[in-house]
């Protein structure tokens, strides 16, 4: 039996999970229409391939990623592409964001797909293929699974299954391992195999029973070296840096990331995917969804990317005094700006709001320093001191007392005595800090243009004057040679001929007039873009001059 | 605001029913206080209590804040009983309002009220008393079945409020030094301390009756660390090091100094351990500092009391402390997740 370790702090709130577990996952019915976001993931905004009015079939990529942080995005069902335009989103910004509008054909016709055997392919080919299969984090995080993926210097020695699903309310992580462990634990051994990893150890919160029962039971049927750890239900126990102290005792150093300590972590939901998405050929065009909360039926939906969370919530029958949407769970989660956004990589869980279920919170009282948030917190700040700076702007000191550490959990602000929204105190001071900086960065390279163009005017100058001299000093050389014809050389000798025509060589070469540079070759025009490029060079190595100069 | 913004649950508990509970902690010692020296306590405790409740509402009108939440949160209430707790209670009905009112008013508000204050309203409250008004502020009523004279309730609110004893009752029929001033004054005149606990102040252990008092107040104090209101770092601490300092120097001349047990159950210890060092805005809020900081506490109120000018040192202990918080959270903090060294 494996040792477990404790982190400090953690709170139970008042779980909200045996709802939406009584019945089984079921498949939405196809919505009216699918939006579907080029940015569903973690980095850049995948790029349209399709145009308005084409018509695409299911799995069909519509969108391809840009630049080193992005996912693909594909069309959900066949259809045809109605739209390619600016739509409201699930962020809680509440900005629209590019999306594709698909009117589904009801055939729901499928692209070609290609099942692969992973162990015949190569590491890079398994990463092309979800990054093109647009596997994300579905834990929440939508942070592209191909990077987490990539060998780092250091070796992975140990993979986690994040299955604690510790927020109160989701439960589509624990259905989905009651219903389809065999694939999750498939997709660990390849999660594994790419990885070279050492052991897997899959976390599950001691509160889904019948989730370990299925994983345990998938693990000896594999027959695969995987251990199913049950945990302690204790919020944020399924935070990724917590998880891990839970598991292996080990604490991810400040500012630096899972890898650096030889552990990955995936979500259960993404290990399903990415399993799905190499054995079947099938991108990620749905998830399981939890729709729970001011609802007649709780339920967990497999529904298509892109299903307006309306006619989601419509089929668990949110009752009538409903007045808001959260997307997540209710410690993490945000309010969604609107009922008519499409459902995303990242919705893990829509739960209904009520007065009466999330009343809102007496006004906030004086801070009497009690420390219930300092005893709760996962990342052992002290969160009453933190609130002090933020509150009196003093960023700097914030950030002495670490309030990057801070993983948000919102474990103070839901202990406090005074209901002080703390974390969004944090928040606010955490996107202060962010901004300055960002202003401060901006300064900085509109300071080294400036002192870049100084440079370069300096040194135009100086090239000039040096030009001038050089020309005036062979103009005099010049004269005094035609001052003194009798000091030529006889022609038979051959060293001053060669001198006499590279002079004329090179007096001829500078007579030669630019030309026009229009109506230029292919070949002219890749030199002038090789000049161009050792041109930037030498101007790089004034831009290091400069900076070298300033240290 | 967090209406709209995560986390959208919170824990059913409320700085109003911390307060609550503080005060209903403090019941077990009252009711002792009662059952020993008469009800004018409670007589005390209604003066604190209106005197503080209207202070609050006049300060927080003063600077234009919402009187109603304020008073709700009980924390006025608290001050005003600490002090009535602290000060004898057949003391002048305008001795506890000036008290109390100064508390509230100069302690909290002035400093920018709940949560702001550097010391501990209760003890400002005291020490101004006791350093303005030496002679009411030393007056403490003979524990019941030791005075010649014990006054009905009714004589005593007449005292409280007019001044007047009934014929033929002298102040000194009435009232006697608390168990540690008789001792002190005793160990100047030269007395083994063997003779003194002879007398018939004194108890079983400490002070006849105010033991019992001192009691009441830990085994309220005991409940709050039970119910998670306070943590057990600062009784332990300021208790712990009393205790020691007061064994050392019992081990070493036991006919000078008094056991051990006699001081934590005498005076202020315990209802200072367990409710006025334990004053979350005042205290430290990392556990290694509470422990220094209550270690501080003990060792000079041991000092005060044994060689001081004042028979109990609790009060300028918690405020000398006080001063020190600051310096002591900024060198306790605890080592942050993820981090080698300590921050900052």
């Amino acid at each position: 039996m494996r040792t477990l370790h404790q982190f400090h702090g953690g709170i139970h709130p008042p779980s909200h999970k045996a709802q939406s577990t009584r019945a089984p996952i079921a498949t939405a019915p196809m919505p009216s229409k699918l939006v579907i976001p080029f940015r569903q993931h973690a980095g850049e905004a995948a790029k349209p391939v399709v145009q308005a009015g084409e018509r695409v079939l299911k799995g069909q990529l519509i969108g391809k990623p840009e630049g080193f942080v992005s996912s693909a995005v594909h069309a959900p069902t066949s259809g045809t592409i109605v739209s390619i335009d600016m739509q409201p989103v699930a962020h809680p910004s509440g900005l629209p964001d590019m999306c594709a509008t698909l009117l589904p054909d009801g055939r729901d016709e499928w692209v070609a797909r290609q099942p692969l055997e992973y162990r015949d392919c190569s590491a890079v080919e398994l990463r092309q293929l979800l990054r093109m299969s647009g596997i994300v984090g579905l834990g929440g995080a939508v942070f592209p699974s191909d990077i987490k993926l990539r060998l780092s210097r250091q070796k992975i020695r140990t993979l986690i299954l994040n299955a604690a699903e510790c927020e109160p309310y989701i439960t589509c992580d624990d259905m989905l391992m009651r219903e389809r462990a065999a694939e999750i634990v498939q997709g660990a051994e390849m999660l594994r195999f790419m990885l070279e990893a050492k052991e897997v150890l899959i976390g599950i919160e001691d509160n889904k029973s019948e989730a370990i029962a299925m994983m345990q039971q998938a693990v000896t049927a594999a027959g695969l070296p995987l251990e199913v750890i049950r945990i302690p239900t204790l919020y944020p126990g399924g935070s990724a840096k917590q998880l891990i102290r839970t598991l292996t005792g080990l604490e991810v150093p400040s500012g630096k990331l899972p890898t650096d300590i030889g552990v990955q972590c995936f979500n259960v939901g993404t290990t399903y995917a990415a399993w799905r998405a190499i054995a079947h050929g099938e991108p990620l065009i749905s998830r399981v969804v939890t729709v729970t909360g001011n609802v007649r039926r709780p339920q967990n939906y497999e529904a298509l990317l892109g299903t307006p969370i309306e006619e989601l919530v419509a089929l668990s029958e949110a009752l009538p005094d409903t007045d808001r949407h959260i997307m997540g769970g209710p410690m993490m989660g945000f309010a969604l700006p609107s009922l008519s956004v499409p459902l995303v990589k990242a919705s893990n869980c829509i739960i209904a709001g009520s007065p009466a279920l999330f009343p809102p919170p007496p006004p906030p009282l004086s801070c009497i320093r009690c420390t219930r948030c300092a005893q709760v917190c996962p990342a052992d700040l002290q969160p009453q001191d933190l609130y002090w700076f933020a509150q009196s702007r003093e960023f700097g000191k914030a950030q002495a007392f670490s309030l990057f550490d801070c993983i948000e959990c919102g474990a103070c602000s839901y202990v406090c005595p005074s209901h002080i929204p703390l974390v969004q105190y944090f928040r606010f001071a955490k996107s202060e800090i962010r901004a300055r900086e960002q202003d401060k960065l901006a300064a900085d390279k509109a300071r080294q243009r400036h002192e870049f163009r100084e440079f370069r005017i300096e040194q135009e100058k100086r090239e000039k004057a040096e030009k001038l001299a050089a020309r005036e000093k062979a103009a005099l050389a010049a004269k005094a040679a035609s001052a003194a014809p009798a000091t030529v050389p006889a022609p038979d000798d051959a060293h001053a001929k060669i001198q006499q025509a590279v002079e004329r060589a090179r007096l001829q070469a500078a007579a030669v007039v630019p030309k026009n540079t229009e109506n230029l070759t292919p070949a002219q025009q890749t030199e002038i873009a090789e000049i161009e490029i050792s041109r930037a060079r030498l101007r790089e190595q004034a831009k290091s001059e400069v900076e070298h100069s300033k240290e | 605001m967090s209406a709209f913004f995560s986390p959208f649950i919170s824990k059913p508990d409320s700085v109003s029913q911390i307060m609550l509970k503080v005060l209903l902690a403090l019941i077990p010692g009252i009711a002792m206080y009662v059952w020993y020296f008469g009800p004018a306590i409670l007589v005390s405790i209604a003066l604190a209590s209106i005197t503080a409740l209207a202070t609050e509402a006049l300060m927080l009108k003063l600077r234009n804040r919402p009187i109603a939440p304020s008073l709700r949160d009980n924390s006025a209430l608290l001050t005003g009983w600490l002090l009535a707790l602290s000060i004898p209670p057949l003391a002048p009905w305008w001795l506890i309002v000036v008290g109390t009112a100064f508390c509230i008013a100069v302690a909290k508000h002035l400093y920018g009220g709940l949560g702001n204050n550097l010391f501990n309203p209760a003890m400002i409250g005291f020490a101004v008393l006791i350093i303005s008004f030496p002679v009411p502020m030393t007056q403490w009523l003979t524990p019941h079945g030791l005075g010649q004279i014990e006054l009905s309730f009714a004589e005593q609110i007449g005292y409280i409020f007019l001044g007047a004893l009934p014929p033929g009752v002298t102040m000194d029929a009435i009232t006697m030094a608390t168990p540690l001033d008789t001792l002190k004054t005793n160990l100047h005149l030269d007395q083994h301390i063997k003779e003194i606990l002879d007398m018939p102040i004194y108890g079983r252990l400490a002070g006849h009756g105010s033991e019992m008092v001192a009691a009441g107040f830990a085994l309220g104090g005991l409940y709050l660390i039970a119910a998670r209101i306070i943590s057990w770092h600062i009784p332990v601490a300021y208790l712990g090091t009393l205790f020691a300092m007061a064994g050392i120097f019992h081990l070493t001349d036991p006919a000078h100094y008094v056991s051990p047990l006699f001081h934590l159950l005498s005076g202020a210890a315990t209802i200072g351990a367990f409710f006025i060092l334990t004053d979350p805005v005042s205290s430290p809020t990392t556990n290694k500092g509470r422990l220094i900081f209550a270690a501080g506490a003990g060792l000079i109120t041991y000092l005060i009391r044994a060689f001081g000018n004042f028979p109990d040192g609790t009060a300028f202990a918690t405020l000398l402390m006080n001063i020190c918080v600051p310096l002591i959270v900024l060198y306790t903090q605890p080592r942050v997740f993820g981090r080698k060294e300590k921050q900052p």
